[in-house]
C-alpha cells in the first residue's frame, strides 16, 4: 500500500506545480538578496563613520530586526503598513520588502565586520600614499573586505531562502501552499499524501541550501588558513 | 490615529496567556536542544563509528531546512504513518530538532578552541579520557561557545513565532486572530512588538551577563 502511494510525488502534474511554487520561493529570496546586498553595503559603509547619530540609527535598525521575528515583520507590513497608509500590497511585494530590509540589516553587519577586521596599516598606508577617502575605500579596503564577506553572505543567503518558507503564512502561493493544495485534492486517491509531499518539500529545501552552506563552510576554512 | 485603549486593556490577559505558552514551548525546546547538541558534539569529538555519520547527517538535514517545513512534516506527515502527536509535542520536537544542530555546532566550535596543551596536560597528570572531557574540555568549551549558545537561545525563542502554523496560540498567532476578528490592526501589532521586547530583552541581558560570568577560559592563555 504505502509503496504505491509514494507515486503521488511522481505524477508529472504535481511535480511541475511544486517546482513552480519552489520558483516563487526562490525568486522572492533572490530578489531580496540582491536588494539587501546593495542596501547592506551602503549601511555597512555608513557604520564605519564616527558620527554618533548615524551609528545610533544603524544600531536601532539592526537590533529591531534581530529582536522582532521575521514573521512579525511580515505581519507588520502586510496588515499594519497597508492599513496605516491605506494601500494594497500583495503578499509577494510585502515579502520582498521585508526580506530586503532584513537582509540589508544583516548584510550591513557583515560588511562592517569585514571592514573592521582589516589591519589598520592598510588604511594608514593608503592615506600615506595620498589617497582620498573614496579612493581609499574603492582601491584598498573594499577589494580586501569582499573576500572576507563572501562566506557570511552565502550563509545569509541560505538563511533567507529557508526563511522565505514563511511567506505562505501571508498568503503567497509558494511551494508549501501548493503542497497543501495537492494534498487536499488527492486526499481520496492517496491518503498518505501529506507524508510524501511534505517529505519532498523538506528534501527540496535541503538540496537548495546544502550546497550553499557547504560552499560557505569550505571558503571559510580555506581563507582562514 | 486614535488608539483604542479599551481594546488594549481587554486583550492584555490574552497576550499574557499566549506569552506564557510561547515561553513554555521555547524553554522546553531550548533545554532539549542543549542536551541534543551536547550529546551530538561529544559523539563527533570521540568519532564514534557509524553514529557520528548519523549525527553529521542529522546536523546537515536540520540546518538546511526551514522550521516551518519541519513542523508541517511532523504534524501533518507523520500521523499518516501512525505516529500522532499533539500540537505542543510537535512544536517542542520541531524546536529541538532545529536547535539541536545549532547547539551542536556551537559546542563543536568551543571544543575545537580548547588548546591541545590543555588536553595533554590533563592526560599527563593521570586523568582518564572521560575525566579530561568532564573536567578540562567541557568547562573551557562551554565558556568559549557561550556567545553562540545564547544567540541560538534567542533564535529559538524567536522561531516560536511560526508555531501558529500548527494552530498553537502563541503571541503571533493571537495577534493574527485579533486583527481578523476586531480590525484593531495597529493596537494588536503594537502589543505584539511590546510583548516580544518584554520577552527577549531581559532574556538577552541575562544571557550576556552569563557570558561575562563564564569568560574564565580566556584567562591564562
Amino acid at each position: 500500500m504505502q509503496n504505491s502511494e509514494i507515486n503521488v510525488i511522481f505524477q508529472i502534474k504535481n511535480l511541475q506545480r511544486l517546482f513552480e511554487g519552489l520558483f516563487v520561493t526562490v525568486e522572492i529570496a533572490f530578489i531580496s538578496i540582491i536588494i539587501g546586498s546593495i542596501l547592506g553595503i551602503i549601511i555597512g559603509l555608513s557604520r564605519t563613520t564616527k558620527s554618533k547619530v548615524v551609528l545610533f540609527i544603524n544600531r536601532v535598525y539592526l537590533e529591531a530586526f534581530r529582536i522582532i521575528p521575521t514573521l512579525v515583520w511580515l505581519f507588520i507590513f502586510y496588515f499594519g503598513v497597508t492599513t496605516a497608509l491605506n494601500i494594497n500590497l500583495s503578499g509577494e511585494v510585502v515579502s520582498i520588502i521585508v526580506f530586503s530590509l532584513w537582509g540589508a540589516s544583516e548584510m550591513g553587519d557583515i560588511v562592517r565586520g569585514a571592514l573592521e577586521s582589516l589591519p589598520k596599516h592598510q588604511i594608514e598606508s593608503g592615506k600615506a600614499l595620498g589617497l582620498n577617502y573614496i579612493k581609499l575605500y574603492w582601491y584598498v579596503l573594499i577589494p580586501q573586505a569582499i573576500r572576507r564577506m563572501i562566506p557570511g553572505t552565502i550563509n545569509l543567503a541560505t538563511r533567507m531562502i529557508k526563511t522565505t518558507s514563511l511567506v505562505v503564512l501571508i498568503g503567497v502561493i509558494d511551494v508549501v501552499k501548493i503542497g497543501q493544495q495537492i494534498i487536499e485534492s488527492s486526499r481520496f486517491e492517496f491518503p498518505t499524501a501529506s507524508f510524501w509531499i511534505y517529505g519532498l518539500i523538506f528534501f527540496l529545501y535541503f538540496i537548495i541550501c546544502y550546497p550553499l552552506s557547504k560552499i560557505s563552510k569550505n571558503l571559510e576554512k580555506k581563507w582562514n588558513d | 490615529m486614535n488608539i483604542d485603549w479599551n481594546f488594549i486593556m481587554t486583550s492584555l490577559p490574552l497576550y499574557e496567556k499566549a506569552a506564557y505558552i510561547t515561553l513554555k514551548l521555547a524553554f522546553a525546546g531550548i533545554v532539549l536542544s542543549l542536551v541534543i547538541g551536547l550529546v551530538c558534539s561529544v559523539i563527533l569529538y570521540f568519532k564514534v563509528k557509524v553514529i557520528d555519520t548519523v549525527v553529521q547527517a542529522y546536523i546537515e538535514l536540520s540546518r538546511n531546512t526551514p522550521l516551518l517545513v519541519q513542523i508541517f512534516f511532523l504534524y501533518f506527515g507523520l500521523p499518516k504513518l501512525g505516529l500522532k502527536m499533539s500540537e505542543s509535542t510537535c512544536a517542542i520536537i520541531g524546536l529541538a530538532f532545529l536547535g539541536g544542530s545549532y547547539m551542536a555546532e556551537a559546542f563543536r566550535s568551543g571544543i575545537e578552541a580548547v588548546s591541545k596543551t590543555q588536553i595533554e596536560s590533563g592526560t599527563s597528570i593521570g586523568l582518564s579520557k572521560i575525566q579530561v572531557v568532564r573536567y578540562v574540555i567541557i568547562p573551557q568549551a562551554f565558556s568559549v561557545s557561550m556567545p553562540s549558545l545564547s544567540a541560538n537561545c534567542i533564535f529559538l525563542l524567536k522561531e516560536t513565532s511560526i508555531l501558529g502554523a500548527i494552530s498553537i496560540i502563541d503571541v503571533t498567532n493571537l495577534t493574527k486572530d485579533l486583527i481578523g476578528m476586531y480590525y484593531r490592526t495597529f493596537e494588536s501589532l503594537a502589543l505584539l512588538v511590546v510583548v516580544y521586547l518584554i520577552m527577549i530583552l531581559p532574556f538577552s541581558f541575562i544571557l550576556s551577563w552569563l557570558e561575562r560570568k563564564v569568560r574564565y577560559a580566556e584567562f591564562g592563555n
